[in-house]
């Protein structure tokens, strides 16, 4: 059983859309609040990364049951011009638009599991996983 | 060329009105039935009709004004968009196969009914269509006034001492707006200490805490003290996980707890009175 669906993210106001998909996700699952915030953070960042540097792009949630466990993928994509320099972005405090350069480097810390895929020019794919513990 | 169409409608108006409704009442769904009443269909269906007929007494202006009265009806009524277009659609079908099956059309007017037609609805659609996009248009300027209005009040609670709630979503435009606030409102309320209750607000990723830190840095700037109060615990341990450091700001969990500590700073605290005797 899968389950999966998606926010367009083209304005400023469809990060909030991703967020409140995301959070209602997360309580169908059962996450507590601190997770749930944790998630509902990590969907924040990812969005707004994606209509700060991609322009547009989307962010799908997805829930997974595997081996009894159950959890949370957002998977964040767009086809914007992609990241040329992986292990910086991944540092804390390296931002290219002035801002704090927590983003990305924080998502990993608030999420179980994460995994970024990028194509210079072509676009860019983060999954980020969340269990339930 | 027209009045072949009209009268057809004058003559067979019951005939249409019926069908019209009961194809509806089939293409409707659960979602649908919920918000449009039977009654309520039945009699806008039959003013619908009323309007076409009186349209060849009427002039053109006169009709204009109907259709727009119609069409503010049914966005007033909630009707969806939708909705109301297939049933444009469906009652030019009718009619057009009712004047088909009686003969009026034939081979020779065939195109020029269906022009005909064409250039009798498409008015009708427009109109629809357009009150809607106004209706809507008007709704989300109104709410974002709205939303501005509520933005970013700042509360002088005690000499000296401002209180800034944030409840709810902060974009950019309203980060902005934060920002402004608060340093007019630090300088005119000639305050000491401001603090900026977050208690309200649902996410705190990085771009929040970014806005928050250069409000409290500017502030600071002014001459002024800022503090952070009503951080839940939730929210702290994702602006831990996250990595932002707050450390430049005095943070409370509670806004009573800021007031304190806001007294505290301006060298003053609440006492309680002693019972007064007789």
């Amino acid at each position: 059983m899968e389950f999966q669906s998606c926010v367009k993210i083209i304005n400023e106001w469809d990060i909030v859309a991703a967020r409140q998909l995301g959070r209602n996700v997360a309580k169908e699952l059962g996450f507590g609040t601190v997770d749930q915030a944790r998630i509902t953070t990590a969907i924040s960042e990812l969005a707004r990364n994606i209509y700060l540097y991609a322009g547009q792009g989307r962010v799908c949630i997805e829930k997974l049951f595997e081996n009894g466990k159950s959890g949370l993928l957002i998977v964040a994509s767009d086809e914007g011009p992609g990241i040329p320099d992986v292990r910086k972005v991944m540092e804390d405090g390296f931002s290219t638009s002035g801002g704090l350069g927590a983003g990305l480097p924080g998502v990993k810390r608030l999420m179980d599991e994460f995994d970024l895929d990028t194509n210079v020019g072509k676009g860019t794919e983060i999954r980020a996983t969340k269990w339930l513990r | 060329m027209n009045e072949l169409i009209y009268s057809y409608i004058r003559e067979n108006k019951d005939e249409i009105l019926s069908a019209w409704i009961k194809n509806m009442r089939d293409k409707a769904d659960e979602r649908l039935i919920k918000v449009v009443s039977d009654e309520m269909f039945a009699r806008t269906s039959a003013e619908f009709i009323d309007m076409i007929i009186t349209r060849l007494k009427d002039n053109e202006q006169e009709f204009l004004n109907r259709l727009t009265d119609f069409a503010e009806k049914v966005v007033r009524l909630g009707w969806p968009l939708t909705f109301v277009n297939e049933g444009l659609r469906l009652f030019s079908k009718i009619t057009f196969e009712g004047m088909v099956d009686q003969g009026i059309v034939n081979r020779d007017n065939q195109m020029d009914i269906v022009y005909d037609f064409d250039s009798f609805m498409t008015p009708m659609n427009n109109e629809v269509v357009n009150m809607y996009s106004q209706t809507w248009e008007k709704t989300v300027s109104l709410q974002k006034i709205a939303l501005q209005e509520l933005s970013a009040p700042l509360i002088p609670v005690l000499d000296r001492i401002t209180v800034m709630p944030l409840v709810g979503t902060i974009d950019t435009e309203r980060a902005k707006q934060i920002m402004e606030n608060l340093l007019q409102g630090v300088v005119k309320h000639r305050s000491e200490v401001v603090l900026i209750d977050i208690t309200g607000v649902p996410v705190v990723d990085t771009m929040v805490a970014h806005h928050i830190i250069q409000a409290a840095e500017a502030v600071r700037l002014v001459g002024a003290h800022c503090m952070l109060c009503g951080i839940r615990p939730e929210i702290a341990q994702t602006i831990v996980n996250l990595g932002i450091n707050l450390n430049e700001i005095t943070t409370k969990n509670s806004l009573q707890k800021g007031i304190e500590a806001a007294l505290e700073i301006t060298s003053r605290k609440i006492v309680e009175m002693e019972e007064m005797e007789e």
